[in-house]
């Protein structure tokens, strides 16, 4: 790494191994994740950095024949410890998936789902305070403070992703992992996603997994380089993309494979 | 010639048609002018069609029809003068006159009937020769005609698929119509049934007691209103009471708990219960659920209960109908997108929470369907009460009294030995025809419940 001042890390990993069944699909990786940046996870498809980001908030635990060895910790604190209560953890660790998925209830009932699991807001002022909050946060309040109660799946495909971004938001994580956040997005709607990711930087320690290496280069601050389950190379996004230390990191950002 | 034999030759003729067709298609391919459009054997079956078909539908006619002529025939003998003019002996000879045709040394039970015998031998063998004689005439004018069209540019495929699509069109309109005649018959006796009982003593009068119907007032004690009661605390409320849990929590189990092995297995185990004849169920509720029930109570300080209550055939048609429920929620639960579930337990949701706050509201519309799939089942269910329920129409909130029936009261009025038109005979049909609106509606409202739900997540 070229930048001196090393921020604080939020998260760790330390030679992490996930198999499925008997493939192998992350192969010893480690790396740490600061508070003050983002980070964008990019390679080829399959190349597992979706499932990577996946055991930092233990998600890959609803799939049965997933397998996780390594030590991953949270300030210090390993969540793969028998002592690490997985909802509190996926508290601190919210998560943003691929394709919107709002819950079939009203924009006011999604934003307030998180809040209400973990018994943040037991009063419904307080409860309403959350959901502006939240919403103004995800940059949509403006677009749908006046129909709070309508069904969050009629709104468009961005205004329901920053609407699940809200609600990872509403229950006030420390880390958000956005998962390819974009993919299923038009232009316009990218650029909104980008736009707030800015903005939410340095509140919460924000991954993102992308295959749009314009739009890692855009949003991040650190790049990490997954090929087939290894993680390839590290660093400062400027240093990645202008002068990568390794061959393949060189051949995927110039587009000979990906 | 009998039916059977005819329908052979039918088919045999299509195949000879079959064979000579494709041959001469097959003749004006090699000969190669012109390019064949369709391939040979489309052109056979196009030929076979055109022999089949017509001679299946005028077999189909002629069966119907030539029994009546043969009739007319013999009646206009001479020995068909001494038969009785009209009414229930004059058919009882014709048919045992038609009956004895064609055997040897069979005793009649009336000499009239032994008189007629050869003129229906004769006639039936006439008429079959003619019916035999008309369809090879069809056939072979059917075969000629489609014949003479084959020509290098003639379209058989185009006609082959209108044939193909005919053909499936009629074997769905068979069911159809079946459903529609079945409705149909149920509507003309029960036609006659309400022209002798109102149909307003019929469905709001609250005494039922066929056993005593009386000439000047038949209505006053089939009075329905008991036995759809009856029904519906049965089929709806303690059957439900019972599949709707247990039937909801094992497809819950199944589809978010359950690890795939013990899926594997217990999946199949549940749908056995599906596969369990009704009658075993009647005799297990009947034998083994009912006395116990009615010992439970006794221990419990209800001395009078009967074997007979609701409450067993009620808990045994519960168990039965727990697969319908649980298959249709099992459905769709796991309809509902995975990204959903995943999305609720990012947000640190437990499971069960999860399941509560999302997937059940989600899977809502498809579980409702089934529980409604389920309704109509067991209220159209049989077997069961007719085996375990008694026949006594209460109307009453104690499961431990006892309770009847719909279906129970149609088997109990048609097993009888009353005539066919006396209004507790009939009854039996009203009461069907009600019982049909009822399933009819309770499905058409569960299908489009379902519809809704399948637009909401394609």
């Amino acid at each position: 790494m070229t930048d001196n001042s090393l921020p604080a890390t939020k998260m760790s990993a330390r030679d992490v191994h996930v198999y499925y069944g008997a493939t192998h699909a992350i192969k010893g990786v480690s790396i740490d994740v600061d508070q003050e940046n983002v980070t964008a996870f990019i390679g080829p498809s399959g190349c597992g950095k979706s499932t990577f980001l996946r055991t930092l908030n233990r998600m890959n635990d609803t799939i049965p024949i997933a397998r996780v060895e390594g030590d991953i910790t949270l300030d210090g604190e390993n969540i793969y410890s028998p002592a690490m209560d997985v909802v509190q953890l996926r508290a601190r660790v919210g998560m943003v998936f691929q394709k919107p998925n709002p819950f079939p209830k009203s924009i006011y009932e999604n934003v307030a789902y998180g809040p209400r699991i973990h018994g943040l807001a037991p009063v419904k002022s307080d409860m309403d305070r959350v959901v502006e909050q939240s919403l103004r946060r995800a940059g949509l309040w403006e677009e749908v403070k006046d129909r709070l109660h309508d069904s969050g799946t009629a709104l468009s495909g961005g205004q329901q992703q920053r609407l699940c971004i809200a609600r990872a938001i509403a229950v006030d994580p420390e880390v958000i992992l956005m998962d390819e956040p974009c993919s299923a997005l038009d232009p316009i709607a990218t650029a909104k996603i980008e736009e707030l990711i800015h903005e939410l930087r340095g509140r919460y320690a924000i991954v993102i997994v992308t295959h749009n290496m314009q739009q890692a280069a855009r949003v991040s601050q650190r790049t990490a380089f997954f090929h087939l389950g290894h993680l390839v190379e590290y660093g400062v996004t400027s240093d990645i993309f202008t002068n990568p230390r390794q061959e393949r990191t060189k051949d995927y950002i110039t587009g000979r494979y990906g | 010639m009998t039916l059977f034999p005819l329908i052979l030759l039918a088919f045999g003729l299509a195949l000879i048609g079959w064979l000579v067709a494709r041959a001469r298609a097959a003749r004006l391919q090699s000969s190669g002018r012109e390019r064949l459009h369709s391939l040979p054997g489309q052109h056979g079956w196009y030929v076979a069609m055109w022999i089949a078909a017509p001679t299946l539908i005028f077999i189909a006619f002629w069966s119907w029809l030539s029994p009546a002529l043969v009739v007319d025939a013999v009646l206009a003998t001479p020995e068909a003068a001494q038969l009785p003019a009209a009414g229930f002996e004059r058919q009882a000879i014709l048919g045992e006159a038609r009956a004895l045709a064609g055997t040897e040394g069979l005793g009649a039970f009336n000499p009239l009937a032994e008189t007629l015998a050869p003129a229906f031998e004769v006639y039936i063998a006439r008429y079959a020769w003619i019916g035999t004689g008309i369809a090879v005439l069809l056939a072979f004018a059917g075969g000629a005609y489609a014949f003479t069209r084959i020509a290098p540019a003639f379209r058989a495929r185009t006609q082959v698929e209108r044939g193909v699509m005919l053909m499936l069109l009629v074997a769905s309109l068979i069911a159809i119509l079946t459903t529609l005649g079945i409705f149909l018959s149920l509507l003309f006796e029960s036609a006659r049934f309400f022209s002798i009982v109102s149909i307003t003593d019929f469905l709001f009068g609250t005494v039922w007691s066929p056993q005593v119907i009386s000439e000047r007032d038949p209505g006053a004690t089939l009075g329905a209103v008991p036995l759809f009661w009856g029904t519906f605390f049965i089929g709806a409320v303690i059957a439900m009471a019972v599949a709707i849990p247990l039937g909801l929590m094992s497809a819950i189990y199944l589809t978010q708990y359950a690890a795939p092995a013990v899926r594997r297995w217990m999946k199949p185990l549940l749908e056995i219960l599906a596969g369990v004849p009704t009658v075993v169920y009647g005799y297990f509720a009947a034998l083994t659920v009912g006395p116990a029930l009615r010992d439970f109570a006794a221990l419990l300080g209800f001395p009078y209960a009967s074997s007979e209550s609701a409450l067993a055939a009620g808990l045994v048609m519960g168990v039965m109908i727990i697969p319908f429920v649980s298959s249709m929620a099992d459905d769709s639960i796991a309809a509902v997108p995975t990204s959903m579930r995943d999305g609720s337990l990012a947000m640190g949701a437990t499971t069960s929470e999860t399941i509560g706050r999302v997937l059940l509201p989600a899977a809502l519309p498809g579980v409702v369907a089934g529980i409604l799939l389920a309704v109509s089942r067991a209220i159209g269910e049989t077997m069961i009460v007719v085996m375990a329920a008694s026949g006594a129409a209460n109307i009453t909130l104690n499961p431990m009294e006892s309770a009847t029936t719909v279906t129970k009261q149609i088997v109990d009025l048609l097993t009888g030995e009353a005539e066919f038109d006396s209004p507790k005979t009939l009854a039996a049909f009203a009461l069907g025809l009600t019982l049909f609106v009822i399933t009819f509606l309770l499905n058409i409202v569960a299908l489009r419940v379902v519809k809704r739900y399948r637009e909401a997540y394609e």
